[in-house]
């Protein structure tokens, strides 16, 4: 089988140290649109993205910052608003009765993330973290070498998806992202020196090297879900297989309804372009009106608009693109009123 | 009550336990004294001369105890005697991405794996040729100088009976082009191979591999190694499916390595490396022209493929017979001609996956006639029982047809799903289809020319009434072993579980030349069934003489032999074998089989196709296609297989229901592809092999024809049920959108393209599938283009040329 590099463990007790650990080892000076090899120090917390990623030597930190001990770093917390800790697991996200409740496209995204194996083990930190991918990219070491490497790993080469792309196009591709987002979540962050929040919608970027503004030295520590009342929602994947597999095109969906009418509404796609995308027009189209066949339409005509997939993962550029409509008719439909 | 105590009934594997319990040791469990951990390195173009490798630097590296190239095993070798033009690992010249090109023994497996990079190989670059079109054409570049033309590998043309007269005669001809992708085994178990050289100077060698005779003289050829002084042990196959039945680079390197240091190495290959060792399905281009009269029946078929090899023979040339030899098996063709051309590509070899040869064309055979059965208006299940090929009966290409349990078949797939009154009828998105189609129990002939037994068995009785089956046979999960047991069971009256199977062991048990071609329950059942007559008529004679019952008067079941008029005048089966030891010596009997003559014709490539017996089987799919998303959902397969005696039902349905399974995959998504030549999708996560829960349901329906010389009339149920899986799925895609495909696998996309819902594109198609050689879609070089880029593109794009504001 594939071998993991040689790399050192270490394992801090509180959010604080592991970022005063990342701080000590130069963790603010990694920059990653230098290459990911490049990385000295990493964070893990279930390790079911990284280290198959490590196994390929995409990634060969010298030392991993074990999350697995912190204190208080898995759970879920109702005061007001959802407080989930970054190390709950998918399993636990997917099976807490609060989340499947009110909060039902993040309970669905969770559900439908990797294997039951994997899902035991990833938690929703690292999938908000999860690396884009890229079916140039996510290969052995031995491949790359054939294939002599791409971007993402070697800046001075081209992206092998657009060859004269300027930037790397590999594909963003966690589920539970979008589903956070038409939740309106919050994310917040340490590192050695304080602490900051940050929209999910406003935490990521159209760049496959350098995917969101998470910092090599910043720890993600909790998510939070306003709890509003009337919203509905829900997560429609397209992957190749039920049983498990990343998304090839993904929706996710809320609407709160106001009596017989939509008071607010959001739509986010995932893996259908670098990051997962808040999409405001499907919004506008939503908002006022009862979820008529049109309006679903309009906002799926704005979803299609803006999806830009590309010739990365499995599946076909059309396929997805015309998923991109279906899944958002098919999501929203399924949040009209019983 | 049934004549038998064994056969026919549902006794669990002898080696199940083992199997689900972890005990069972594959050949990446064994953990021998000082051993050491090999890795291959691997070529990375597609197509080089290597003009120098130097290895000085990984062999300095500490831990690194040995390295070979394939200067050090120059042998040319191969599965085919006739066709060997492989080397254990590359010499002079490579010939696809991921071929062996030397090996490193070192204490630990991370040691090895850091060395390879040490390794530093100096290649020429030559012109890649990756399609099927592009080998038949390019004179200028030849993959392996043997080829006369361009880069054929080998080109074969039979001609039985009228055929300008069977199309001259027909009332409708049909002519269809079709293109049957490339897949791959993907056994869960990676190729593993550890070797020992020992002081005594004899080599042992446990493997991974179903072919554990031919593998025994391929290594006395390639290491220069007398085969006397050679030890082959077949460890249980975690799966093998034709993919661990050639003679592979990682085995030669381990046992060479350990010759070279004199201590144990294992070689066991990561998953990407299972996927460039592959000897799978060959992509095949396929025209199949067929003739017939007014009610259907066929006039005349005129057929020709056309192979894409890989690099390397493996047993193509088995493989380019095996798509022309069996069509004729199944439905009467009184003219038939078969035109069949393998091509060299710089791809990892295909060779045999379960069906080998005959799953290609079988697959654009039964897409075309239900495409007859429309064009004449006839229900497609009551066609093909219209004109089955009689059993007992030669086919236009002189093969012998002995026992035909078809018809039998159709009529249990009717009852069972009743096609013919929901074909049709199930609604837009719902569609049911039907296929039949048949295999070999067996090839009738070796793959090096011999007179002497294809399997022997050996076996013996000992003073406690235990009894030793010895025979050559790999088990690779198919239940080889539980069927040796339950043979010697079954003639001795005893219990399988009471056995002890010793196989795969080229010291310890005599030759079966090995688990391909669906052969080792007829043969080596009939070996050890000959064996254990022999035993069992010593212990009559003894048990004759105790009781004063005439010999033709007992019966041997339940560990005891009793007069069957009086069951209560018996001895037990252990007494009877201490008075049989008492009166003949030693209780030992060998047995053997050999195919009977005269069951193919005998003109040039006769060799392929004729076996002892066929297996016939159908198939019925039902799916439902989501119009708008283009996904394909495989609702239920129900297959028939005639497999001539169940001799355990619940091992026949499990290997009819893996066949179904394999199948699946097969049509609905597994591709084994490639950009530029590098393969696209050499992992389990993104070659897409259905798990567990993606499964269809599956269901499993025995047909008993009884088979005169089978072993209690057992044919083949390993390979045969996988064939008409695939294309009555394809027929049940047409009953629900009205769209034929004529291409594997059928995607989503596709289906979006036949819909005319492909984004943006949206013409309706009534057929998905090739017209002619050249490639269907897009540009063959486009991926070439991309990994030979450089970043002028984009560093023009990022700096505008000067004037442009």
């Amino acid at each position: 089988m594939l071998r993991l590099p040689r790399f050192r463990v270490l394992s801090p007790r509180t959010y604080g140290e592991a970022a005063k650990l990342l701080d000590e080892h130069g963790a603010a000076e990694l920059d990653r649109s230098r290459g990911t090899p490049t990385l000295r120090v990493m964070l893990v917390a279930g390790g079911t993205d990284l280290f198959p990623n490590m196994k390929r030597r995409q990634f060969a930190p010298e030392i991993l910052v074990s999350l697995t001990h912190v204190r208080n770093a898995a759970g879920v917390q109702e005061n007001g608003e959802l407080v989930i800790s970054a190390g709950t697991t998918l399993t636990a996200l997917a099976q807490d009765p609060r989340v499947r409740e009110r909060y039902t496209a993040l309970a669905e995204a969770a559900e439908v993330v990797s294997t039951p194996q994997l899902r035991n083990m990833g938690t929703v930190g690292g999938n908000i973290c999860l690396d884009t991918r890229c079916n140039w990219y996510d290969q052995s070491l031995f491949w790359r070498t054939a294939e002599g490497y791409c971007m993402k790993t070697n800046p001075e080469v081209v992206c092998r998806v657009a060859t004269s792309s300027p930037r790397c196009l590999a594909v963003a591709s966690a589920d539970t992202v979008p589903a956070l987002m038409v939740l309106g979540a919050t994310v917040h962050f340490e590192d050695a020196r304080g602490a900051r929040d940050v929209r999910l919608a406003e935490f990521y970027r159209e760049d496959g090297m350098s995917p969101s503004t998470l910092r090599s030295d910043e720890v993600l520590t909790d998510v939070t879900i306003p709890r509003e009342d009337g919203w509905r929602s829900t997560y429609v994947k397209l992957r190749d297989r039920g049983s498990f597999d990343f998304p090839i095109a993904a929706v996710a969906a809320a609407v709160r309804w106001d009596g017989r009418a939509v008071a607010d509404a959001r739509v986010a796609i995932t893996a259908l372009a670098s990051r997962p995308i808040l999409i405001d027009a499907a919004r506008a189209a939503l908002i006022g009106t009862r979820l008529e066949d049109e309006a679903i339409a309009a906002a799926a005509e704005a979803v299609h608009k803006t999806a830009r997939p590309m010739d990365n993962t499995s599946g076909t550029i059309s396929q997805r693109k015309r998923a991109s409509r279906v899944l958002t008719e098919r999501a929203l439909r399924s949040l009209r009123p019983a | 009550m049934s004549e038998f105590s064994v056969i026919g009934r549902r006794l669990p594997k002898v080696n199940s336990w083992a199997h689900l319990t972890g005990q069972a040791r594959y050949a990446d469990d064994l953990f021998l004294p000082r051993m050491l951990y090999g890795r291959l390195l691997r070529a990375t173009r597609p197509h080089a001369r290597i003009r120098r490798i130097d290895v000085s630097r990984a062999a300095a590296h500490p831990g690194v105890v040995a390295i070979v190239t394939g200067a050090d095993m120059p042998a040319k070798m191969g599965i085919m005697p006739s066709t060997q033009d492989e080397t254990a690992l590359a010499v002079d010249k490579v010939r696809y991405v991921g071929e062996p090109v030397a090996g490193v023994a070192a204490v630990d497996e991370d040691t090895a794996f850091d060395a390879l990079s040490l390794i530093e190989v100096d290649y020429e670059d030559l012109d890649p040729i990756f399609t099927i079109e592009e080998a038949l054409e390019r004179e200028d570049v030849k993959i392996h100088d043997e080829s006369k033309r361009a880069n054929v590998f080998k080109e074969v043309h039979l001609s039985f009976g009228d055929l300008d007269g069977g199309f001259a005669s027909a009332d409708h001809v049909r002519d269809d082009w079709f293109f049957f992708e490339g897949n791959t085994h993907a056994p869960i178990e990676s190729h593993s191979a550890v070797a020992s050289y020992g002081a005594d100077d004899k080599l042992t060698l446990w493997t991974a591999t179903q072919v554990p005779h031919y593998l025994h003289r391929e290594l006395e050829k390639v290491l220069g190694l007398p085969r006397s002084r050679i030890r082959v042990i077949a460890t249980p196959n975690g799966g093998a499916f034709g993919g661990k039945s050639d003679p592979f680079g990682h085995e030669f390197a381990a046992a060479l390595l350990s010759m070279r240091t004199h201590r144990p190495v294992k070689i066991t290959l990561d998953r990407e490396e299972v996927f460039y060792a592959h000897r799978g399905r060959h992509p095949v281009k396929m025209r199949i022209r067929t003739g017939v009269k007014k009610d259907g029946e066929i006039t005349a078929v005129h057929y020709q493929s056309w192979l894409d090899g890989g690099a390397y023979a493996s047993y193509g040339i088995a493989t380019t017979y095996y798509t022309g030899a069996l069509l004729t098996v199944t439905y009467r063709i009184p003219a038939y001609k078969f035109d069949g051309v393998r091509v060299y590509t710089n791809k990892p070899p295909c060779g045999p996956k379960r069906g080998h040869g005959t799953t290609q064309p079988r697959y654009g055979f039964e897409c075309q006639l239900d495409k007859i059965a429309q064009d004449l208006g006839l229900d497609a299940l009551e066609y093909r029982k219209r004109i089955l090929q009689p059993p007992h009966s030669r086919t236009v290409n002189d093969l012998r047809i002995t026992s035909m349990g078809l018809g039998e078949c159709l009529d249990a797939l009717q009852r069972a799903t009743r096609y013919s009154e929901r074909h049709g009828e199930l609604g837009r998105g719902k569609g049911i289809g039907l296929a039949g189609s048949a295999y070999i129990s067996g090839a009738g002939l070796p793959i090096y020319w011999n007179e002497m037994p294809h399997s022997g068995a050996e076996i013996r009785i000992d003073r406690g009434g235990g009894v030793t089956v010895m025979c050559g046979t790999s088990e690779i999960g198919q239940g080889s072993d539980n069927m040796l047991a339950s043979v010697a069971a079954e003639a001795l009256g005893i219990l399988p579980s009471d056995v002890h199977v010793v196989s795969g062991d080229t010291s310890l048990a005599p030759v079966d030349l090995g688990s391909y071609s669906s052969r080792v329950t007829f043969m080596a059942g009939n070996a050890v069934k000959d064996a254990a007559m022999k035993l069992r008529s010593l212990l009559f004679a003894a048990a004759s003489e105790k009781l004063g019952v005439a010999e033709d008067r007992l019966i041997a079941a339940y560990h005891r032999i009793y007069d069957q008029n009086d069951p209560e005048k018996f001895i037990s089966f252990v007494d009877a074998a201490v008075l049989a030891e008492s009166k003949h010596g030693t209780l030992v009997a060998a047995g053997s089989y050999k195919p009977p003559k005269g069951i193919g014709g005998s003109f040039k490539g006769a060799g392929v196709g004729p076996t002892p017996a066929y297996s016939y089987q159908a198939a019925v799919a039902e799916v439902s296609v989501d119009l708008e998303t283009g996904t394909l959902t495989v609702d239920k397969v129900t297959t028939a297989h005639d497999c001539g005696r169940a001799l355990n039902p619940a091992n026949v349905e499990g290997q009819i229901e893996g066949s179904a399974y394999m199948g699946y995959g097969e049509i609905i998504a597994e591709e084994q592809i490639f950009r530029g030549g590098l393969h696209k999708k050499p992992s389990l996560l993104d070659y897409k092999l259905p798990t567990s829960l993606d499964t269809p349901a599956l269901e499993a329906i025995v047909v008993e024809s009884v088979d005169a010389e089978g072993p209690f009339g057992a044919k083949e149920a390993g390979e045969g049920p996988l064939n008409p899986v695939i294309p009555a799925i394809a027929n049940a895609v047409y009953d629900a959108i009205g769209v034929r495909f004529d291409e594997t696998p059928i995607t989503p996309e596709k289906i979006l393209e036949a819909l005319g819902k492909r984004d943006n594109r949206g013409v309706p198609k009534s057929r998905i599938g090739p017209d002619g050689l050249a490639e269907r879609n897009g540009d063959p070089k486009r991926a070439q283009r991309r990994l030979d880029a450089s970043t002028e593109g984009r560093e023009r794009k990022r700096t505008p040329p000067l004037g442009s504001r």
